[in-house]
């Protein structure tokens, strides 16, 4: 049960404020916003997502930027309230097709209009975008989606949201297109997050991935979808080192979406649901089965005098050659006392750019595209304002990278997609090649050079290197009973 | 032209912007008000949205409410629903203006569109207005009767709405029992869903003041209801889900095949994409094996999975309200996880708040297998840029050093901290070798080699100064400048701020003049004289002490300040068990989150529903003697913590207690309590009840009493007599209380409004039921009132604490003639009607015999 619901841009104003039971006191916003914003003094921590002040308990999450805040004196579960908050950004991202302050500011009638069915008296009626339709009336009005700043792929992920960047999908499900056709669309993705760790000799020491299908539906008629998945798929992590390389894919755990039915799900992998109107997770996963990394970085840092070091970094491709990753940055903070940095790369190197980010003290590598297979290096050489005192390793990184690779899953898992002969005829769809801007992150901490090992670790020296790595698998089902295009893409995130 | 009714709102001046714009919209909005022009629609949807734009930044626009009402008649339910959404939030300010609206909601509410019709009865609702609740009731019965299923949720919400507006309206209507009716038989399951959560607010509420509705929400948890829901649930939307699985909760089954029914059919449950359901789900497996041991093992092995699956799938925010639940359990059971340390590895880009989670986690499942992992991963965060976070990982490196055999790798670790010459690292590291050293002497050597080389000017946190001049005193043999250092400290004396680090500079130099006399009389005169001079009163204090201890024999004041110490096995756990088993108790809640139970962060009424809140820890102890008031507190605080007593306060989970956890040993229990409803005494007329009628209850319940003397209105005290003028101090009284077996236990008392009905459970197999006045349900209010009432049967109180509802007393008797003493704990709950009553006594056979004599004291209360 919650008493109020509020939206704050990120500057402190309501966007939108809802209260339900009048039990906690309008200042709450002003209340809340100040605590947030300083929630330490040294303000080196974030405030969490669940804070009590004076009696009242506090709920935020941070969707684009926004927060959106419960307030509630009773002691509800907190899981609820923040996958309430979180789904009533989805709600209303599906409503005006791009969610953020902008576009929240044009359409806070409708906003309030949904919230108004979406809870009552603060409890929760129902969250489905597809029963919402039938109550709300404003029309969304849609922020030109082309005029959005481009986000860098680092940025969707700054969010920590497995979420699609999505151009594509910036559309309203409830507006209808220029010219008044609705397109009968329907995507579905596989976005993968890759954590692996590796030890200095390039062993790995733990390695995860977690999964999400990702499912947009722009459908009307409510049709069945089934999605096939790999027919060796098996679930529950038995002793899976010794299944390794048998070919199967082998998942620890998965939860799936209330509208998924798995009545065959044991007996041929399949997945039966009726697609509900908007964006949501058919199935989230997670697998600690080995797998390869799609890339490795090596990086080693000297100390070349009192006043300077030089850092090398090279990242090497280790995917297929007819494979190419694109829009790839490598990141990696330097020391605090770090000046001045020039780089070297290497000769004939077409596309890259590096850069110092002098505020945050962190280098920016920037490549256009890595074909699979091969290996690319940057020198850059540091100058400190202070003499270096300690291990310099300890002061640098970790590195992360951030690219995308189409048509490359890391856990394997696929959708094989069926057709629906059973469907009435549709107008013809546009297919929806779509440029979605996927995105990956990778980040890995430097590996210590062999002037700094420690002799009393028998230990290697390294540190653990933990790289993630968002796999991006999207295949489209389109509603024609003809061959579906697969685009797979790839995807890495922090 | 202001409209009179603007005269009494002007608008906040805080807000003083506004102003003009409110003036200008309010002639806009009059001009369209009459038009019938086409397009007025589209200009009436700019201005109502520039009204809404203002309320929602915090402007007062309350002064346009007769326009907006105005402006109202119209078919374009856009604008009839940001209407309703304006009215909804100034209604209640405005009562006079609000019954302009009446007439057109009303209207709406018979709408031939059953959208219109349910968002006017939702407005209707909204209104907030307590005179106009009589326009409310006939809409409302309408709906709950409309044949569309949107009409009957609005209803169902508004039947709660009107309960908070006006209970009698709400309960003379006669809408509770539709409610019912609804539950169980709607096809709509939102409507069910919330029937159910309308019905637990209303009898909620009304259980403090009226049996029936106890027993009304007793009902809720009857197998059919139940059963009924559990079967249904996937028809429910996943919010209503949680909703029903918290209900499940608090339903005990009857045997254990009832339970792994229950549990198989909600086993799917745990692969629901929401964490919010699976959490649910989880705290209905954990509560209802609790006395399954084997099973409840499998439950951990069983939602571990799922849970795993949540962290890492999600926003942050999700992951780590999931996380804080792993978090409990890791702690519970650490076993459980020991070979899931990895997923408790931080990344380095999780906000903080996760981080510290799973640091804490991964100290707890550090085992002999993987400490040298974990603490090899621990290290690496040590280097962290994240400062705070650094902190805790080294903290973490010395609390599983701390509670490992083998910390050999792991002192070595430390050492390595203190040598890399960040003030953070050395700081917390300094802290954690002192505590090593306190547990494990033997390290010493090897410690205060790398401690000797630090330079007490690189350390300036007061804590890990502290712990430097601690080593330096406790070591000063093994360290050959340590006298000097010292006394360099003590130079720079004014220097020092933190007390803290001052008085263990006293402490040091003594320490070190012990072991190192000539070379250290200088630094310990400047030392004393200088704590003498000090304006911090616990430093000139310690100084004097040690002053005087020297002066009047140096050997006794080197067995006070330097004795041989033994090595310290265990250090405190901060949180007592009472309290984590709360907490567990209240899984899926905030309390979860904060860490704490939920009485030390909510107020009563909104504890939640069925929570009966003794306030256990939250006491603020009164007491008759001249014992200062938190010596009785840390006094009582101990007695909570006796094991003994836990066990027993567990035991006594009734159905509606603060204890859910369905225990078996408890059938008893909840059998009184269903029965208790049928027994005579819920007949107001029969509040002053016989003996016979008493007797026959026991009958009627079979339990074979071993016929104690029957209590009668006013009965004579048994062959047990009191010494009047009993003393105790609180100090023997704690002592006894921890020592004593508990004799009788288990008390359930209800307060009707006629009367005070006792039905006690002793030894689980005895009951027993009193009767009093009316007027002592009436007078239980205050505590004081209580203590003069048992001091007149001489019981005497030693403590009392807690506000009204929820009272706590412990008492004490005496046998006249004898020594043999009597405790007693009183936890009172006037308005949810129930108390808790543990005996202990010197004499055990007298317990029986005294319990009855603090019984009909009790049923005395306010009648005499």
């Amino acid at each position: 049960m919650i008493s109020q619901f509020f939206v704050l841009s990120q500057r402190g104003d309501n966007i939108v404020f809802r209260d339900y039971r009048g039990e906690v006191p309008k200042g709450s916003a002003e209340i809340f916003f100040r605590k947030v914003k300083f929630w330490k003094e040294d303000g080196e921590e974030e405030a969490p997502p669940v804070f009590n002040v004076d009696g009242v308990n506090y709920f935020h999450v941070k969707v684009v930027g926004l927060l959106f805040v419960a307030t509630t004196r009773v002691n509800v579960s907190p899981s609820l309230v923040l996958e309430l908050l979180q789904r009533i950004a989805r709600v209303i991202k599906d409503y005006l097709g791009v969610l953020n302050e902008d576009s929240l500011r044009k359409n806070f009638v409708l906003v309030y209009e949904l919230l108004d069915e979406v809870i009552d008296f603060g409890y929760v009626q129902t969250t489905s975008t597809e029963l919402l339709k039938s109550y709300v009336f404003n029309e969304p009005l849609v922020v030109d989606a082309a005029r959005l700043q481009p986000l860098s792929p680092a940025a969707i992920f700054m969010q920590g949201t497995k979420r699609m960047p999505g151009t594509a999908v910036t559309k309203s499900v409830v507006a209808n297109e220029p010219g008044g056709r609705k397109r009968e669309e329907i995507f579905v993705d596989i976005i993968e997050k890759i954590s692996v760790t590796f030890s200095s000799s390039g062993y790995i020491l733990t390695s995860e991935i977690d999964g999400t299908i990702q499912m947009k539906s722009y459908l009307s008629g409510n049709p069945e979808i089934r999605l096939a998945l790999n027919e060796d798929l098996s679930i529950g992590r038995g002793d899976y080192r010794s299944s390794f390389g048998s070919g199967s894919v082998i998942l620890d755990d998965c939860n799936f979406h209330e509208s998924v039915r798995l009545d065959n799900f044991d007996l041929d992998r399949t997945l039966t649901l009726v697609p509900p109107d908007g964006e949501f997770p058919v199935m989230n996963y997670r697998m600690t089965q080995e797998f390869k990394p799609p890339f490795r970085i090596n990086t080693l840092i000297e100390e070349a005098g009192a006043l300077k070091a030089e850092v090398i970094l090279k990242v090497s491709a280790e995917f297929p050659s007819s494979i190419t990753a694109n829009t790839i940055i490598v990141q990696m903070p330097l020391p605090k006392y770090t000046t001045r940095v020039n780089f070297e790369l290497e000769p004939g190197a077409l596309g890259q750019t590096t850069d110092f980010k002098e505020a945050n003290r962190r280098l920016e590598w920037g490549l256009k595209k890595i074909v699979g297979g091969s290996e690319h290096t940057l020198r850059a050489k540091l100058t400190f304002s202070q003499e270096l005192h300690g291990n310099i390793t300890k002061e640098a990184g970790p590195v992360s990278m951030t690219f995308t690779i189409p048509m490359y899953n890391a856990s394997r898992l696929q959708l094989q997609e069926l057709p629906k002969p059973e469907l009435p005829p549709l107008p013809k769809p546009e297919l929806p090649f779509d440029p979605r801007v996927p995105a990956i992150a990778k980040p890995e901490k430097p590996k210590d050079p062999k002037q700094h090992d420690l002799p009393s670790f028998q230990h290697p020296p390294e540190p653990a290197l933990p790289i993630m790595v968002h796999g991006h698998n999207s295949a489209f089902l389109s509603h024609r009973p003809q061959p579906v295009l697969n685009l797979l893409r790839y995807y890495a995130r922090q | 032209m202001a409209p009179p009714a603007q005269t009494n709102r002007s608008p906040s001046p805080s807000q003083p912007s506004g102003k003009s714009e409110v003036t200008d919209l309010k002639s806009q909005l009059r001009q369209l008000a009459g038009s019938r022009l086409p397009g007025v629609d589209d200009s009436k949807r700019e201005l109502f949205k520039k009204v809404i734009s203002y309320m929602t930044i915090g402007i007062d626009v309350s002064s346009v409410f007769g326009e907006m009402v105005m402006c109202s008649a119209t078919s374009d339910i856009v604008l009839k629903k940001m209407c309703y959404l304006y009215v909804g939030n100034y209604a209640k300010v405005n009562p006079d203006l609000a019954l302009l609206t009446i007439n057109f909601l009303q209207r709406d509410c018979k709408d031939e569109d059953p959208m219109i019709r349910g968002l006017a009865l939702r407005s209707l609702g909204s209104l907030n207005v307590a005179n106009l609740v009589e326009y409310l009731v006939g809409p409302l019965n309408a709906g709950l009767k409309d044949n569309n299923s949107y009409v009957r949720i609005v209803a169902v919400i508004g039947v709660l709405k009107l309960y908070h507006i006006s209970v009698t309206t709400c309960i003379d209507a006669d809408f509770p029992a539709v409610l019912k009716h609804l539950l169980l038989n709607d096809q709509d399951a939102q409507v069910v869903a919330n029937c159910l959560l309308a019905l637990q607010e209303i009898w909620n509420g009304e259980a403090s003041t009226s049996e029936e509705a106890l027993k009304e929400r007793e009902a809720l948890l009857s197998k059919p209801l139940i059963y009924y829901l559990l079967n249904r649930i996937k028809e429910f939307s996943e919010w209503a889900q949680c909703l029903v699985l918290d209900l499940a909760v608090k339903y005990v089954p009857a045997d254990s095949n009832e339970i792994f029914d229950i549990m198989n059919l909600l086993e799917d449950r745990l692969q629901h994409a929401n964490g919010a359901v699976v959490l649910a789900t989880a705290k209905v497996f954990l509560h209802m094996t609790l006395s399954m041991t084997d099973v409840h093992q499998q439950v951990y092995e069983r939602i571990k999975a799922p849970l795993l699956t949540l962290v890492s799938s999600g926003s942050p925010e999700q992951s780590y309200a999931v996380l804080s639940h792993l978090h409990l359990l890791v702690m519970r059971a650490p076993y459980v996880f020991s070979s899931d340390y990895k997923h408790f590895y931080c990344q380095y880009n999780e906000p903080s708040y996760v981080k510290k989670l799973k640091l804490e986690m991964l100290t707890a499942v550090a085992n002999e297998s993987s400490t040298y992992e974990i603490v090899t991963e621990l290290c690496e965060y040590a280097a962290n840029v994240d400062i705070p976070i650094a902190r805790e990982s080294i903290r973490a490196v010395g609390k599983i050093a701390l509670q490992q055999y083998d910390v050999n790798a792991i002192v070595d670790r430390l050492l390595q901290f203190l040598e890399m010459e960040k003030d953070y690292v050395t700081a917390e590291a300094l802290v954690l070798v002192k505590d090593l050293l306190r547990k494990y002497p033997q390290w010493s050597h090897d410690c205060i080699a790398v401690v000797g080389n630090i330079s007490s000017q690189n350390v300036q946190e007061p804590k890990a100064k502290a712990a430097l001049i601690w080593m330096l005193g406790e070591y000063s043999q093994d360290m050959s400048d340590a006298p000097y250092i010292l006394e360099s400290l003590t130079e720079n004396w004014d220097e020092e701020h933190s007390a803290e680090v001052r008085l263990h500079l006293l402490t040091a130099v003594m320490k070190c003049f012990f072991k190192r006399p000539p070379e250290t009389q200088k630094a310990l005169g400047v030392a004393l004289a200088a704590g003498l001079a000090d304006f911090h009163q616990d430093v000139h204090d310690r100084a004097l002490f040690y002053y005087r201890l020297l002066q009047h024999n140096v050997t006794v004041a080197e067995r006070v300040v330097n004795p041989p110490k033994q090595a310290v096995s265990v250090f405190a756990d901060t949180q007592s068990s009472e309290i984590k088993d709360r907490i567990f108790d209240e899984f899926n809640s905030l309390s979860v989150v904060y860490q704490k139970p939920s009485y030390m962060f909510t107020d009563k009424e909104h504890r939640g529903p069925f929570e009966f809140s003794d306030e256990l820890g939250n006491l603020a102890i009164r007491t008759e003697s001249d014992v200062p008031v938190h010596v009785v507190e840390a006094n009582d605080k101990d007695l909570l913590l006796g094991t003994s007593e836990k066990e027993e306060s567990r035991g006594s989970g009734t159905n509606g207690s603060a204890y859910t956890a369905p225990l078996y040993d408890t059938s008893l229990l909840s059998t009184a309590t269903q029965v208790q409803p049928e027994l005579p005494i819920s007949n107001p007329a029969a509040a002053g009840l016989s003996p016979q009628s008493s007797l026959a209850i026991d009958d009627l319940l079979g339990l074979g009493l071993p016929a104690p003397p029957a209590p009668s209105p006013a009965p004579s005290p048994p062959s047990l007599k009191l010494n009047a003028g009993a003393v105790l101090d609180p100090g023997t009284f704690q002592q006894k209380w921890r020592q004593l077996p508990i004799c009788l236990s288990e008390a359930y008392l209800t307060v009707s409004p006629t009367g005070l009905v006792l039905i006690f459970v002793m030894d689980r197999s005895l009951l027993q039921e009193l009767s009093v006045s009316p007027q002592g349900a009436a007078a239980l209010t205050t505590p004081q009132a209580l203590l003069r009432h048992m001091q007149g049967h001489s019981i005497q109180c030693i403590a009392s604490g807690g506000q009204s509802p929820n009272l706590k007393f412990f008492f004490f008797a005496q046998k006249a003639e004898e020594s043999s003493i009597f405790l007693i704990e009183c936890k009172i709950n006037t308005s949810s009607a129930k108390t808790q009553i543990t005996i202990k006594a010197d004499d055990q056979s007298m317990s029986q015999a005294f319990s009855t004599l603090f019984q009909s004291a009790l049923s005395r209360f306010g009648t005499s």
